[in-house]
């Protein structure tokens, strides 16, 4: 019973002092369980032994910075949707923000003549007012924010293909904008991993964070306490549109393309998929940025290995679909055993 | 019922409180002196806890006026109400399972250095509330799932308590607890009373317990106050008497 655990990455690294002897095995898998950032990166580390073992162009120069530049949207979405999981809402729509934030962005570059930091700023906003939209209709409007979002999904891929006429768009032409905003071989893993920090930081050493976790955990408590519920719900609305965007836009600088049909769902699904196999709970009050940065990592290593090694995008998803099972379950299993005081 | 004075710290004047067509509060005044401790009882839904939430600013009265200390208040907020001094433990003690025990101490009145949380003085005075109080719990790092029923309760308390509180409300303190454990939280009261003379209103449904901490009982019935009465004056019998009586009428109505 005097053990602690974590759910946060901070806790988790604090030793137990149990007054029980439990066998190595039991001890390790204890310990996996708690550190469950610490099982995942294993997953991940054992991945790429694998794979290299198996074909030696896995770890060379070129596949990693390939993998290093694929995984950008994936990280990114997932950690932000993390946020707002813990807080017990979902955003099906943010790889459509994704999608359409740069359309707006090219909009206002191309047909409104802004420079293009201000065009930024206005696909940003753009996105900012989506997940305020969503935010406030599940908030205010009592409409589960799985629906809301799903509207807003079906919305957003409408108007995206409207305004570009269905076709891509090019981004402008490289400047100093452009490179750092996605251009420079490395600035999107870069971003990547800056946008991880700080929603880590945000998460577990401020008070929007703890009172994220505290509006998953207990909504009505929270509220009780005086916790501003619905400023932390929609606050992480907009949060995650506007990172979903902001990716959004880094990888369209990337692939020098705007694509209308950026945002299906296969983008959303996966980063949902990746913060919970990082151990986000999808009811709230529970999980990581970090998990959900190294479960996407995850994934992205899967789908690269298999692309290598020549098995198909159907096996891939078949190794996804188990690996999300095996994840769900295994948190249904921890949560029992820390109800019954055991880890 | 007394005319207003300067020693009310907070009174209710016809405070009533509808939800939809459902009223549940119909014009309830009630008052509680400085250092006074009012014991508040009522058949289960007779809107007591209502009657807490709509003082808190949890809920807001849809009609009538609330005072604290002479000034008539519009609570829009259960964080206004904190600012006021006045701190509420609930019914279902708004703990965070998933958070341990010094983050719920300190939920929503966080010490922070700059934008960071401060961990360290956070766990260092809920150590030290926890041995003033004579709490034992295993470690103010454990998440609060994780602790009995009176552990949770303490928790609530001492975190109502050491938020600057000018007034508690206290919903069904004894409610989750067994005999030693209630007579730990009994004996706090009693210290917060005697000692700092905070006035507090008190819901209980064992009448033995209210005379052991409270000045003075009212009844909530029909949504308003139907029964007022200093401790002195009244006993366990007639309070017991009153609400078996209210059981009678309504089964004759039958």
């Amino acid at each position: 019973m005097s053990e602690k655990t974590g759910e946060t990455s901070e806790r988790a690294t604090a030793s137990g002092s149990g007054t029980r002897e439990p066998g190595p095995a039991r001890r390790l898998l204890g310990a996996l369980v708690r550190v469950r950032e610490a099982s995942i990166l294993l997953v991940a580390v054992v991945l790429a032994f694998y794979f290299q073992a198996a074909n030696s162009a896995f770890l060379s120069q070129q596949n990693i910075l390939s993998i290093a530049r694929f995984a950008v949207p994936y990280v990114v979405i997932a950690a932000a949707l993390c946020l707002l999981l813990i807080c017990g809402e979902i955003d099906l729509s943010v790889g459509q923000s994704f999608a359409f934030a740069p359309i707006v962005m090219y909009l206002a570059y191309d047909k409104l003549f802004l420079v293009l930091p201000l065009a930024v700023l206005v696909g940003l906003l753009a996105v900012a007012l989506v997940g305020l939209i969503n935010g406030v209709i599940t908030v205010y409007l009592g409409v589960s924010s799985l629906i809301a979002t799903l509207g807003m999904y079906f919305l957003l891929a409408g108007l995206s293909v409207t305004l570009t006429g269905g076709f891509p768009a090019t981004p402008p032409d490289t400047n100093a904008t452009t490179q750092v905003l996605g251009e420079y071989a490395w600035s999107g893993t870069i971003w990547a991993l800056v946008i991880v920090v700080f929603l880590q930081v945000l998460l577990s050493r401020t008070r929007w964070g703890l009172h994220t976790y505290a509006t998953g955990g207990n909504p009505l408590g929270s509220r009780e306490a005086g916790v501003n519920v619905a400023r932390i719900k929609i606050g992480n609305f907009i949060l995650c549109a506007v990172l979903g965007g902001f990716v959004g836009i880094i990888e369209a600088f990337r692939i020098s393309s705007i694509d209308p049909l950026a945002g299906g769902p296969q983008l959303v699904l996966l980063c949902i998929a990746s913060a919970v196999i990082g151990g986000t709970a999808l009811l709230g009050g529970v999980g990581t940025a970090t998990g959900a940065f190294l479960g996407a990592l995850v994934l992205i290593i899967l789908q690269n290995g298999f692309t290598l090694q020549g098995i198909s995008a159907y096996t891939f998803n078949i190794i996804l679909g188990i690996a999300i099972l095996i994840a769900m379950i295994l948190n249904v299993y921890v949560a029992r055993l820390r109800s019954a005081g055991r880890v | 019922m007394e005319n207003g004075n300067g020693s009310d710290f907070l009174r209710a004047e016809g405070v009533v409180k509808d939800f939809g067509a459902v009223s549940v509060l119909k014009g309830v005044d009630m008052h509680v002196k400085k250092g006074e401790v009012l014991g508040l009882i009522g058949d289960n839904g007779a809107g007591k806890s209502t009657l807490l939430k709509t003082i808190t600013g949890f809920h807001r009265p849809d009609g009538g006026r609330i005072l604290i200390e002479g000034k008539e208040v519009s609570l829009r907020s259960v964080s206004q109400a904190r600012s006021l001094g006045i701190q509420t433990v609930y019914q279902d003690l708004a703990l965070v399972n998933e958070l341990s025990v010094f983050h719920n101490m300190f939920l929503n009145g966080e010490l922070t250095v700059g934008p960071f949380l401060n961990n360290r003085a956070m766990k260092e005075k809920t150590a030290q509330y926890m041995e003033d109080m004579g709490v034992n719990i295993p470690s103010i790092d454990t998440e609060v799932a994780r602790l009995s029923g009176g552990q949770r309760q303490a928790i609530a308390v001492a975190r109502a308590v050491y938020s600057d509180a000018k007034m508690l409300l206290l919903d069904e303190p004894l409610a989750a607890m067994g005999a030693k454990e209630g007579a730990l939280i009994l004996d706090l009261i009693q210290r917060l009373k005697e000692e700092r003379g905070i006035p507090m209103i008190l819901i209980v449904h064992n009448y033995a317990q209210v005379f052991d901490v409270c000045d003075r009982v009212n009844l909530l019935r029909n949504g308003r106050i139907e029964f007022d009465k200093p401790v002195g004056e009244t006993s366990v019998e007639e309070l017991t008497e009153i609400v078996i009586s209210e059981y009678r009428k309504a089964r004759q109505g039958n």
